[in-house]
């Protein structure tokens, strides 16, 4: 982006750095957009860990055949914590909350969001809700055992704790909402000067799109997680079969908020590989057109699929077959985006650094996670994987190989941005390899397990399926020790102090324009949008050998 | 590529985390997407209705019989008329008259309040009647009667909640015009309070046919 203002990259001593006050209260009290992204990324590092060692003792349960380390009943709890912290703590949230309040603001030239007040707000409905769904372990009748997916009627006769645990998510729920609503409201009041739809990049295109998605079915969620509370509370008996209600009409409400949620995950994970890899491959993206298209194309049908879901629950021949269908029709705009990213690639001057690699390790495990979706959209097939490992496989291809790696791939592209430190190169690589090739060992063998027929959320396995477990729980902990030295390789990054440009990667976006990290009010003088976004020619690399 | 949707974006510019937020066409697109969620978190129940209305027809007319039509309409003309003067409020806010404003919006409060004393009325009586959700005498009637009365609790009362919050909002309006923070050059805050309490009045004129009116 060339600007008619020229950008300020070196910092003027009258526009510190919007770490520069000091104190608990100016972080907790603050409506700064980038800070809030900071307390976000926290908050989500901190409860991600705790997800992540929930995952390793139930690999370490199915290690060997029998108990190993538990009961079954902490098994079940054990499935439902990391199913909850995972999907409503770190990956629904993840990189909107993060990246999205941090860059949305600066990368469309904007001093904030829309709302900052408003804001702050929704990081203390995502702490409160967390806090409540964490102490929901700790009190009533124990923690809830029902998977994260809260089925009625099991869920209303458990005698564990689901109240809270539900009501928890109904706050995070309304966190979420306000996050999108801000969003939308930013992109369409906000832009720069002469940034034009068609000139916002694509990160931002992907948030808009996200947000759409999250202020549209996020309510459908809150109104079904009521509807359970009610249900165990005052027993009004809409899903109760014994009182004339339907618990088909449970799995309709949650699926038409949770399969849209998918959406919500991956968006924006696709958002922030269409931002690195034209970056790395230093050359334009192709087909910017079609990648927006096609985000908002998967929200549009995404919205519309939610019953691939419930294949096996009866609805009527009629309904299963659209519902396939339009399941098969959602595979186009994503496959439109691995095409366009594959183009970028092809006669660039690919540079393949940290982020690079998370970016093109995204491509391959989402590929895997998107086809086999497919598989599942599938009526014939989907009956013979329908519960089973398969299932688990494809969703943490997706979710954990698809968004999370993105995540990460994101933390590493944008942590001089926003820490004005870097990480060492090597020690990420290595993490990357570790965590590439644990995860394929570990989820890949979960996949054939699915189709030998080892069923999900079982605590124990026959002796058939006992080498696939041995190898996805070596695979496990290959993944987790790739994790650890990622997150120590990024915490020591923190404290070894050097000074990083604000360009290190030769990105063409605005926030490569501010100094590292920005200044508190981002823009000296707010910039003017002259081209179109992704213009490479003009731009050096300038980066440096990392400590 | 069209740049006119740019030009218009531009003008008025919101000053940040730092500066007064003044952008009145943003906080206006805020509280639609607000109203649009609350639309849709009501939208799930009438989905519910809808379905058991459908597999239950014959016991949702029974049961409909059984509310009483009068303190119905009655809520019905209250809420109608709240809404009239919360808009004649912000009218006259915007003229700068702020005891005209502050009396109306008085009434607004007011009559949201005779709204939930006339429904925990209703309530009451129907609960003193032996009828709310898993009660035993529900127990002995058709599934779909049970339902039509578990739904009527379920919307009215998350209804109610919304009016109720309403009410505390009108509470904090009024502090605010009084304070002179909400005044006939930034009234932004009052007009958005008085979208939401439509919403509020909107919901009822669907809730009022489908519950009173089905018999």
């Amino acid at each position: 982006v060339s600007t008619a203002v020229a950008p300020a990259a070196v910092r003027r001593a009258e526009e510190p750095s919007f770490y520069a006050s000091k104190g608990i209260a100016s972080w907790l009290l603050t409506t700064d957009h980038k800070r809030i992204g900071i307390l976000y990324l926290s908050a989500m590092i901190t409860f991600f860990l705790v997800g992540m060692t929930l995952g390793f003792f139930m690999r370490l349960e199915h290690m060997t055949m029998g108990p190993t380390v538990m009961k079954p009943t902490t098994y079940n709890a054990l499935f439902t914590l990391h199913g909850v912290i995972m999907i409503f703590l770190f990956v629904i949230p993840g990189l909107p909350a993060v990246f999205g309040n941090f860059f949305l603001p600066i990368m469309i030239g904007a001093p904030d969001v829309a709302f900052p007040r408003l804001n702050l707000m929704s990081w203390y409905l995502f702490m409160s809700g967390a806090c409540i769904a964490l102490t929901s372990l700790f009190t009533g009748g124990g923690p809830p055992d029902t998977g994260w997916s809260f089925y009625v009627p099991y869920s209303v006769t458990t005698g564990t704790n689901v109240t809270m645990a539900v009501f928890g998510a109904f706050v995070l729920g309304f966190s979420s909402i306000l996050t999108g609503l801000n969003f939308i409201t930013t992109m369409h009041r906000m832009r720069a000067k002469g940034m034009n739809w068609m000139r916002m990049p694509l990160f931002p295109w992907a948030l808009y799109a996200t947000a759409w998605v999250q202020v549209l079915a996020t309510p459908i969620l809150g109104i079904t997680l009521l509807l359970v509370i009610l249900e165990r509370v005052f027993h009004l008996g809409i899903f109760n079969p014994a009182l004339g209600g339907d618990p088909i009409l449970y799995q309709h409400l949650f699926w038409i908020y949770s399969h849209p949620a998918v959406y919500i995950m991956i968006i924006p994970a696709m958002g922030a590989i269409s931002e690195i890899i034209p970056t790395f491959a230093h050359r334009t993206i192709f087909g910017y057109k079609a990648i927006v298209m096609s985000s908002m194309g998967i929200a549009g049908v995404g919205s519309l699929v939610w019953a691939h879901h419930m294949f096996t629950s009866g609805m009527s021949q009629i309904a299963i077959i659209t519902f396939s269908l339009l399941t098969f029709l959602v595979a186009i705009p994503s496959a439109i985006k691995i095409f366009n990213w594959v183009s970028t690639l092809h006669r660039g001057s690919i540079e393949l650094r940290a982020p690079m690699l998370f970016a093109l390790g995204f491509i391959f495990l989402f590929s895997i996670g998107g086809l086999t979706g497919l598989f599942q959209g599938a009526l014939a097939i989907n009956v013979h994987i329908h519960d089973t490992y398969f299932i688990v496989g494809h969703f943490h291809y997706v979710m954990f190989g698809g968004t999370g790696f993105a995540f990460f791939g994101a933390l590493h592209y944008w942590y001089p941005k926003m820490f004005g430190r870097m990480y060492n190169e090597r020690t990420a690589v290595v993490a990357f390899i570790l965590m590439f090739v644990g995860f394929n060992l570990f989820y890949f063998t979960f996949l054939v397990l699915g189709m030998m027929g080892m069923p999900r959320r079982y605590y124990d396995h026959l002796p058939n399926f006992h080498g696939g477990h041995l190898i996805a729980t070596v695979g496990s902990w290959i993944l987790i020790a790739g994790l650890l030295i990622m997150v120590y390789n990024l915490v020591r990054g923190l404290f070894h102090k050097v000074e990083v440009p604000a360009n290190p990667w030769g990105g063409v976006t605005l926030e490569w324009t501010v100094p590292s990290p920005p200044p508190v009010e981002n823009f000296h003088t707010l910039p003017v949008i002259t081209e179109d976004p992704y213009h490479f020619n003009p731009v050096q690399p300038v980066a440096k050998e990392t400590p | 590529v069209t740049s006119a949707a740019a030009e218009s974006t531009t003008e008025t510019k919101a000053e940040g985390h730092t500066g007064q937020h003044r952008d009145y066409i943003g906080a206006k697109l805020g509280m639609w997407i607000f109203i649009f969620t609350e639309l849709i978190l009501f939208g799930g129940l009438f989905v519910a209705y809808g379905m058991y209305r459908a597999l239950y027809p014959q016991d949702f007319h029974h049961a409909s019989g059984e509310l009483n039509v009068t303190l119905g309409v009655i809520n019905t003309l209250v809420l109608l008329t709240s809404s009239l003067t919360i808009a004649m409020s912000i009218t006259a806010i915007r003229l700068g008259k702020k005891v005209q404003a502050m009396a109306l919006l008085s009434t607004t409060a007011v009559f949201g309040c005779v709204f939930l004393v006339n429904k925990f009325f209703e309530w009451k009586a129907k609960i003193h009647h032996g009828i709310f959700p898993s009660s035993p005498l529900l127990a002995q009637r058709p599934h779909g009667e049970a339902l039509f009365f578990s739904l009527y609790y379920g919307m009215t009362g998350l209804h109610g909640l919304h009016v109720t919050v309403g009410v505390v909002m009108m509470v904090i309006m009024l502090v605010l015009l009084a304070r002179n923070k909400i005044r006939n050059d930034d009234f932004i805050k009052l007009e958005n309070a008085g979208l939401y309490w439509h919403l509020v009045d909107v919901i009822w004129i669907f809730l009022l046919p489908l519950f009173y009116l089905a018999a």
